[in-house]
């Protein structure tokens, strides 16, 4: 393993030794403009994300909700683009060598640049891996492949209708971790099923020994120590992106990050 | 460019690819559903009763065979080729979308699926998905962008009758492309129960497939009408193209004869102003909705608003097939604008007593065009696929007049 997915790697191997759950945060590159989404993003790891994921802004957000659907419009009309998305990460980098940072979003933009280019430019902004939305198992030759050749992790999305015939198709090569979505739907619709959620990844951990992250209506403190009693990560997004399109988006933000970072950290002490 | 293949008809692979077009762009959560689809389809495809039964429905529901009919006033007005419509306006709720609509609504029964939804742009498709869904008794909820309910109220209205639910969208530019973005969230939280009924032929394999063949019942047909009037093929065909399921259906049957093909973009204010919907004419490939295909879209990968004074075509897409024969260059891709396709509109409304859909409205444009070029003996055919009642108070406003 080398480049952006030994980080991960180091990041989740810290959080076991540590015997916690990671925070993931998501937030959208450029939201509400480039400057403010910049001091949002430095100032994740000291509010406890463990990880980073950031949003790369599209026209037609098939898969998210109004709440990222918003923010995405927002980082679009502040003159967010994939080349900027990726200097931000390159300044974020250069006073943070060991917070994972991955992309999410979807494929066209990344498509659009070049997929060599970008991974090369990915790769020397100091970028870990990629969520990409439209990219399943079926596709894997588009970018799946030359990102992990390139040395960065390519993370996939598993959900509820991944059933156990799909999961092994699935779980090839991912890497770094799996994001399980926890219900069928657009991101920010509604809330969990702790129970659900805690048989999903006791079904994923049967098939393999990869970090699971479990993402999709994550809210509250509460209801991130309680995936982070099952899982090894919990994934906030909407409620995040929520904060930053309000006055002070900064310390809104922020507020949120250290609430549901205290939330995960003492899941496991009987705490929450 | 693509090769140039031996056959033009035996796209798409198994993967879904037509040439480097196609694919299956879609959330995890879909893509099972999408692989359940692609079977059942292959499976009911080559079922005798299938076919029957679809065929049973598409000549006692929705009229088919639609006529051949010679325009001899509009080929004498332009002095050229001799210019035939193939009358897919005649069907049962005024377009070709019902031939698909059946198609699909029989597919969805065979899955056992309970709840419909669409989207529309015109409102042609969500009025043939909502026909269907109240034919067999399945709830339907059509998604249509704000502009679209706006500019197509007698379609909207159509379809609350029908019994289906309007749901207006308004994120992005509230179009077409919108409507289809709100479809796809919907799918993927109700993907238990729900079909989604796409209405062109494009999106995630199998749709690009299952569209055109259900849509190729015009080309078949017009191929043995037009030996039964003529006794020979055409010499060329032109269609009108926003996602292009009408023009697939028509050409496909085609592709591997002696015929040239003409597939007409809308050309909105003009190529040159940026505001337009060809997205051949003007765009690049890209990845939208399930498919890589050409799309009208900035240096930064985002996608760009279509613009056209048809509904129907007002999409920045364009489905994976013809972005195939564009780059093998089996087809012609042109454009007609807004002004071209209203001075074509107000001139078949006159000369055949037929007012177009704006839509077909833009092939007629360039059909006449083409015909004027082309000595007397030449056949050309053109689908109408679309009938213009739902257009009037666009074209009104668009003249001037108030209603």
């Amino acid at each position: 393993m080398s480049g952006g997915a030994a980080r991960i790697g180091r990041r989740f191997a810290d959080l076991r030794a540590a015997g916690r759950a990671g925070l993931v945060t998501y937030v959208m590159a450029g939201d509400p403009d480039l400057a403010t989404s910049a001091r949002i993003l430095a100032g994740l790891p000291a509010a406890g994300a463990d990880i980073i994921e950031l949003g790369m802004a599209f026209t037609d957000p098939m898969a998210d909700g109004p709440s990222i659907q918003a923010a995405g419009q927002r980082a679009l009309k502040a003159g967010a683009s994939l080349r900027n998305t990726l200097d931000m990460v390159r300044a974020f980098r250069a006073g943070d060598a060991d917070t994972p940072v991955v992309l999410m979003g979807y494929y066209n933009p990344i498509y659009n640049y070049g997929v060599d280019t970008f991974l090369r430019d990915a790769a020397d902004a100091g970028l870990d891996g990629l969520i990409i939305v439209d990219l399943p198992p079926e596709e894997d030759d588009e970018l799946c492949l030359p990102t992990l050749a390139a040395g960065l992790s390519f993370i996939r999305l598993a959900t509820p209708t991944t059933d156990d015939r799909r999961l092994p198709a699935v779980l090839t090569n991912t890497s770094g971790f799996v994001y399980y979505v926890s219900y069928t739907g657009i991101t920010g619709a509604r809330s969990l099923d702790p129970r659900a959620v805690s048989d999903a990844v006791t079904r994923l951990k049967r098939h393999s020994d990869i970090p699971v992250a479990v993402g999709f209506g994550i809210r509250t403190p509460e209801q991130a120590a309680a995936v982070a009693r099952v899982a090894d990560a919990a994934v906030v997004g909407s409620a995040l992106v929520e904060r930053a399109a309000e006055a002070e988006p900064v310390d809104g933000v922020l507020a949120l990050v250290r609430s549901l970072a205290d939330g995960v950290r003492s899941a496991r002490n009987g705490g929450a | 460019m693509s090769p140039k293949p031996n056959s033009y008809r035996t796209g798409p692979d198994e993967s879904g690819h037509f040439g480097d077009f196609g694919g299956r762009f879609v959330a995890e959560t879909l893509m099972p559903l999408i692989l359940d689809l692609a079977q059942a389809y292959a499976k009911a495809k080559v079922e005798p009763a299938f076919q029957d039964e679809l065929e049973h429905y598409l000549k006692h529901y929705a009229g088919r065979p639609s006529p051949l009919y010679f325009a001899e006033r509009l080929t004498a007005h332009y002095g050229g080729a001799r210019i035939y419509f193939k009358r897919d306006e005649l069907n049962h709720t005024g377009s070709h979308k019902i031939n698909n609509c059946l198609g699909q609504i029989l597919l969805a029964r065979r899955m056992g699926k309970t709840r419909i939804i669409a989207e529309t742009g015109a409102g042609q498709h969500g009025v043939a998905a909502a026909t269907v869904s109240a034919l067999f008794g399945l709830p339907c909820t059509v998604y249509m962008g704000a502009v679209d309910v706006e500019r197509q109220q007698p379609n909207v209205f159509r379809m609350k009758l029908l019994g289906a639910e309007v749901k207006t969208v308004t994120s992005g530019a509230r179009t077409l492309k919108d409507a289809m973005n709100e479809a796809l969230r919907d799918w993927v939280t109700n993907v238990e129960d729900t079909f989604y009924i796409i209405g062109t032929a494009a999106g995630p394999h199998p749709y690009p497939e299952l569209v055109r063949d259900f849509q190729s019942v015009i080309g078949r047909e017009a191929k043995e009408q037009m030996m039964q009037a003529e006794g020979r093929l055409p010499d060329s065909l032109v269609a009108c193209i926003g996602g292009g399921s009408n023009a697939i259906g028509l050409f496909h049957p085609f592709l591997d004869d002696d015929v040239a093909i003409y597939g007409v973009e809308a050309a909105g204010h003009g190529i040159e102003t940026g505001e337009h919907a060809a997205s051949i004419t003007g765009g690049r490939p890209g990845v939208l909705h399930g498919n890589r295909t050409y799309l009208l879209q900035d240096d930064d990968g985002q996608i760009i608003e279509a613009h056209s004074i048809s509904a129907g075509l007002d999409y920045p897409g364009i489905g994976p097939e013809h972005a195939w024969l564009h780059e093998t260059g089996r087809v012609n891709y042109v454009s007609a604008t807004d002004r071209q396709a209203l001075d074509a509109f107000r001139l078949c409304s006159r000369l055949e007593g037929i007012i177009p859909a704006l839509e077909p409205a833009h092939a007629l444009a360039f059909a006449g065009e083409l015909a004027a070029t082309l000595p007397a003996d030449h056949i050309l055919l053109m689908n109408m696929c679309g009938r213009g009642d739902k257009d009037i108070f666009t074209v009104a406003d668009a003249l001037g007049v108030t209603l």
